[in-house]
């Protein structure tokens, strides 16, 4: 059986994460020791909160280098949410703070106005995601294989990723006239700005297909 | 066209899910993560969990109902009730909460949104606003299931919450919760037009279309509902006798309590909704 770690940096609801886990049978831990966590099979990188501060503890736990050593290891690495947005190289929240880098992308505050509609912020709601380019299905051997365009995901967020590089989007969602990358993909990396384990059974989907993935069904 | 998330409230007393009138009068139900899983089934789009005793003294069954809850229901689960401190709020996330609903402790203590919100971020602070009308006309605060008069005025606090970081607001009419009269429209116009954070609106749904009345307030964000879906849910499975020791479903069941209450389930419920041209998430 794989080992799966959940990182747990002090911030995040690890628990429903788990949960989504244990409910499609991937074998998790939550920890934020370093030696377990290069040593596993795949990661999941959970978060909720304010960007800074998780960059804070991470480099407090010494876990950067370690998810940045992982994520060119080759195994499967799955950012939520925050989570998502810290696999990027930057985030506008208070002025400037850097990322993992792992990918191209800024995280940039949703405006309060956009033209002649006025954005809740955050925006907390059921939307829906699109394949990048106008393509009519997901790209295959990522989680949202099985997943049909237009698909309704649980998000939760103030900020949103930028500047991403077009072939690394791999879905879009647009909220108050704003189209933007809801989740990003390159080789066995992945990131999703909604909640996959608060999507109902959509959601569970994509941690099953993410199994499917650590058990090099997919390649 | 954004989505209108249906959100049903369970009020939890010690192990029961109850449901009183103005928010006293409590009767048990039931088991609640019977019915947040029947919810979650047909297509809840959230769980709002209060705990409506909040006795100091017996948290460990409010956790043990999240954590059960949380165990077969994919879906964000709020919990509210008797949260005083950044360790209660920890305490709820710990054991499967995705969000918590503040009242009392707010209103004593300001800074503990500004100081959640820190640690916590702010979706995950939702300030839960409890409202009653006055002979002026004016709606102020409550707190403690609407028993409480804080002296605060229902749009100083709302804006006042919204500066201090908090991601979205639950406002409940004290006077027509369990009602099932209709919405306070009044009230509801009035928080709108001042909420730049999610707005959930609560407190004397009855039927389907007093869902749908929420059409005519543009920047209402969800609705939150019990009488109608506990009903249904109890009038439908009765013989399973899903009541606990203290369930209490017989004057249910002789009609008197429900007269105003036209009882409809989740899945009937977004169904209305659609036809009616309200965007909701369809279930799967």
């Amino acid at each position: 059986m794989k080992n799966i770690a959940i990182i747990d940096y002090g911030i995040g609801n690890l628990y429903s994460v788990l949960k989504a886990c244990e409910f499609v049978g991937i074998n998790a831990v939550i920890t934020n020791d370093k030696n377990k966590i290069t040593s596993s099979d795949a990661i999941i990188l959970p978060g909720v909160g304010a960007f800074n501060d998780a960059m804070n503890s991470l480099n407090r736990l010494d876990l950067v280098n370690p998810i940045v050593d992982f994520s060119k290891s080759g195994k499967p690495l799955m950012g939520v949410c925050l989570g998502m947005q810290l696999l990027l190289s930057e985030s506008e929240e208070f002025g400037s703070t850097k990322g993992l880098g792992i990918f191209e992308g800024i995280c940039k505050k949703f405006p309060q106005i956009n033209g002649d509609l006025k954005l809740k912020v955050p925006q907390i709601n059921w939307n829906s995601i699109y394949p990048n380019n106008n393509n009519n299905s997901f790209k295959t051997n990522t989680p949202l294989e099985d997943i049909k365009s237009g698909e309704q995901m649980y998000f939760v967020h103030s900020y949103y990723a930028d500047l991403v590089n077009e072939d690394e989007v791999l879905s879009k969602t647009i909220y108050g006239g704003i189209e933007y990358c809801s989740s990003i993909s390159k080789k066995k990396i992945f990131g999703f700005q909604f909640h996959p384990e608060k999507s109902a059974s959509e959601g569970l989907k994509i941690y099953d297909k993410f199994k499917e993935i650590i058990n090099n069904k997919i390649e | 066209m954004k989505n209108i998330r249906i959100i049903p409230r369970l009020d939890i007393k010690g192990p029961n899910l109850v449901k009183g009138i103005h928010l006293e009068g409590l009767r048990a139900l039931g088991k609640p993560s019977d019915f947040a899983k029947k919810y979650y089934e047909d297509g809840a789009d959230e769980l709002l969990l209060m705990d409506v005793v909040a006795s100091l003294y017996d948290r460990n069954s409010l956790h043990e109902i999240i954590s059960e809850t949380s165990e077969n229901v994919f879906i964000p689960i709020t919990i509210g009730g008797g949260l005083r401190t950044l360790e209660d709020i920890k305490s709820v996330l710990r054991v499967g909460a995705d969000k918590v609903a503040l009242n009392t402790a707010a209103i004593k203590n300001p800074r503990l949104i500004q100081q959640a919100v820190n640690k916590f971020g702010s979706s995950t602070i939702v300030i839960s606003i409890e409202a009653i009308k006055q002979e002026n006309g004016d709606y102020f605060c409550f707190t403690d299931n609407g028993r409480e008069f804080t002296g605060i005025e229902v749009i100083d606090w709302v804006r006042k919450v919204q500066e201090l970081g908090a991601g979205e607001i639950i406002i409940t009419s004290v006077d027509k919760e369990g009602t099932g009269k209709g919405l306070d429209e009044e009230l509801i116009s009035k928080v709108s037009k001042e909420s730049s954070v999610p707005l959930i609106v609560h407190g004397g749904i009855g039927s389907k279309n007093h869902v749908k009345s929420i059409l005519e307030y543009p920047s209402v964000d969800a609705v939150s509902a019990a009488s109608i879906f506990h009903y249904d849910y109890v009038t439908k499975n009765t013989n399973k006798k899903t009541a606990g020791t203290e369930g209490n479903t017989e004057f249910l069941l002789s009609g008197r309590n429900v007269k105003n209450i036209e009882t409809i389930s989740l899945n009937d419920l977004k169904e209305f909704l659609f036809q009616n041209n309200v965007s909701v998430r369809k279930n799967k």
